[in-house]
């Protein structure tokens, strides 16, 4: 309760800021609309329809809230275009899309992790790792993901990929990088004394790893991990943005722009942080349980 | 058999160690030469870069000498420590949190390749060795420092090595916690028998336990007094106020003092 009443005030604060912004934003549109109707606005009724233009410059929060809520839980519960109450047209609802950008989300966070410890395991164990992965891994960060990301979905298409793993690939992508540079300090976190001990026994190179340095660096991972799917999300996301994909929360940023439905974006972008801080939270569930059972709670 | 009864266990002849820094050569050890019988126990003191430590890691392999010859148990250091004939304790406990006190002792017989059973069985015997018989289950942290300090005891202990090599074990703990731990390791090497090397910078502690003590002195490194201990095997803790104890730590004091008069 007590960390609740910050978090509320934050959030109050952001929501009272966003309907002030609301009105100077939208007010010129009202303001010509009255005109050329020939009507005055008093200051009511002009507050009144900045928040609820069709297609307004900022919708206000509330506006967003129902496109979320109608575009989630009605569609699934009462319309044809969710996953269970399916239908044909295109505009189907964002748990659709959310479930098409998770999918890629998670298939590329869990090749990305995968291949973060991988490498993270190599870099630590082999000298010439060491000194030549790192490099191009931060160069391979530097590049623009919206540069790099419309190539690598061209490629593979010229070879025949195409759905889900060339999306998968650019999560990836983003997603390997916070794992290796996390997993390499977590390995390396195992002191002078600790590795002194291990050599007294005369452990092999595997038993130090599996037996002292992938335990230490267990709180390092779950740091990273929260990074990576994050980064993963973003991935999955600009991935669908050059394809012309039909579904996916990046399909729907794209046509919501095309078509001047800054609503739709709006309930997009906040689709996607929702499933963002969703599964955050859910590897820092999995955090807490790993570190209490091994009485690495902080 | 007779053979090794009476070799030395732990032999070095004009053992020397310089350590390249930044700031020019260190000279950790100089011109050491030092033997140490089965069963002797053998405590190193000095100030602070006299090389006590430096010693003790060359004598498990954690270190390499730049000249002079060792061995320990008639080989070298590296084919001992593959023998794994000595167990080490350190001046930090360094018991892995996410294993219990049993998991912990149980870690060097996990990686030395004992059966399950073996490992059950040598964990109890360790941790009544070191009478933590009832914390197998506990986690580090649920222990004081001076039990966590007995559980890395019992781990060393745990494969039954003929060698124990301890660096400043008790230097964290305090004086009454020091006491209770000094008299049990008495008491748990009169049982085994073991060889022990015992790094202190306390001369009651390095008098109290010793049947030999070697006092060395910084920069570099060297031994300037070796003391045959003529106390008995057998000591309660009030023989610290004996006239033998006093004068034996006089003697140590006084090399301490001709060690620093050298510089």
């Amino acid at each position: 309760m007590r960390n609740l009443i910050p978090v509320l005030s934050v959030a109050a604060l952001l929501i009272a800021i966003w309907y002030a912004a609301v009105v100077p934003m939208n007010a010129q549109w009202a303001q010509d609309q009255a005109r050329r109707a020939g009507a005055e606005l008093t200051f009511i009724t002009l507050v009144a329809d900045t928040m609820s233009q069709q297609r307004p410059r900022l919708p206000a929060p509330h506006q967003v809230t129902t496109e979320l809520w109608n575009s989630t839980v009605v569609e699934e519960l009462t319309g044809r275009r969710g996953i269970v109450n399916t239908g044909s047209l295109s505009n189907r609802s964002l748990i659709y899309h959310g479930w098409v950008t998770l999918s890629a989300t998670l298939l590329g966070f869990a090749i990305g992790s995968v291949l973060g410890i991988s490498l993270a395991i190599g870099i630590v164990h082999n000298r010439a790792m060491d000194a030549s992965i790192m490099p191009w891994a931060i160069a391979s960060q530097t590049i623009p993901i919206l540069a790099i990301a419309p190539m690598i979905i061209v490629v593979l298409n010229a070879v025949g990929i195409t759905g889900l793993i060339p999306k998968a690939i650019i999560s990836t992508y983003l997603s390997f990088f916070p794992v290796v540079v996390g997993m390499v300090k977590g390995l390396r976190a195992p002191d002078h004394m600790q590795l002194d001990l291990m050599k007294t026994y005369y452990a092999s190179g595997s038993q130090v790893l599996v037996k002292l340095r992938l335990p230490s660096s267990m709180p390092y991972l779950f740091a990273s991990l929260k990074v990576a799917i994050a980064a993963a999300l973003v991935g999955a996301i600009v991935a669908e943005l050059p394809t012309g994909a039909v579904a996916g929360l990046g399909a729907r940023l794209l046509s919501g722009s095309y078509y001047g439905q800054t609503v739709q974006i709006w309930s997009a972008l906040f689709a996607a942080a929702i499933l963002a801080a969703g599964m955050v939270a859910l590897i820092g569930v999995v955090q807490r349980a790993t570190l209490k059972r091994m009485g690495m709670a902080a | 058999m007779t053979d090794t009864s009476t070799a030395p266990v732990i032999s070095a002849r004009d053992l020397s160690l310089t350590f390249q820094t930044n700031d020019g050569p260190v000279h950790a050890l100089k011109d050491v030469s030092l033997d140490i019988s089965r069963g002797e126990f053998v405590s190193f003191i000095g100030p602070s870069g006299c090389g006590k430590t430096t010693f003790l890691r060359v004598i498990a392999d954690l270190e390499q000498p730049t000249s002079g010859t060792i061995t320990v148990n008639g080989m070298s250091p590296e084919a001992a420590r593959r023998a794994r004939a000595y167990g080490y304790v350190f001046q930090a406990a360094g018991l892995y949190p996410w294993r219990t006190i049993a998991g912990n002792i149980k870690l060097p017989l996990e990686i030395m390749g004992y059966s399950s059973t073996e490992q059950q069985s040598r964990v109890e015997k360790a941790l009544e060795l070191v009478e933590l018989s009832g914390f197998a289950r506990k986690f580090p942290w649920q222990l004081s420092g001076g039990m966590q300090q007995r559980a890395s005891i019992a781990r060393a202990l745990a494969f039954d090595a003929d060698i124990l090599l301890m660096d400043e074990p008790f230097g964290a703990l305090d004086e009454i916690v020091r006491d209770r731990l000094n008299e049990q390791l008495l008491e748990l090497w009169a049982r085994t028998e073991k060889t022990i090397g015992f790094v202190t910078h306390s001369i009651p502690e390095a008098v109290y336990l010793s049947t030999k003590i070697v006092v060395m002195s910084p920069r570099p490194g060297r031994i300037t007094d070796i003391i045959d201990s003529p106390l008995p095997r057998i000591r309660p803790l009030d023989i610290r106020d004996s006239p033998e104890f006093i004068e034996i730590a006089q003697r140590v004091r006084e090399g301490l003092r001709a060690g620093h008069l050298d510089d």
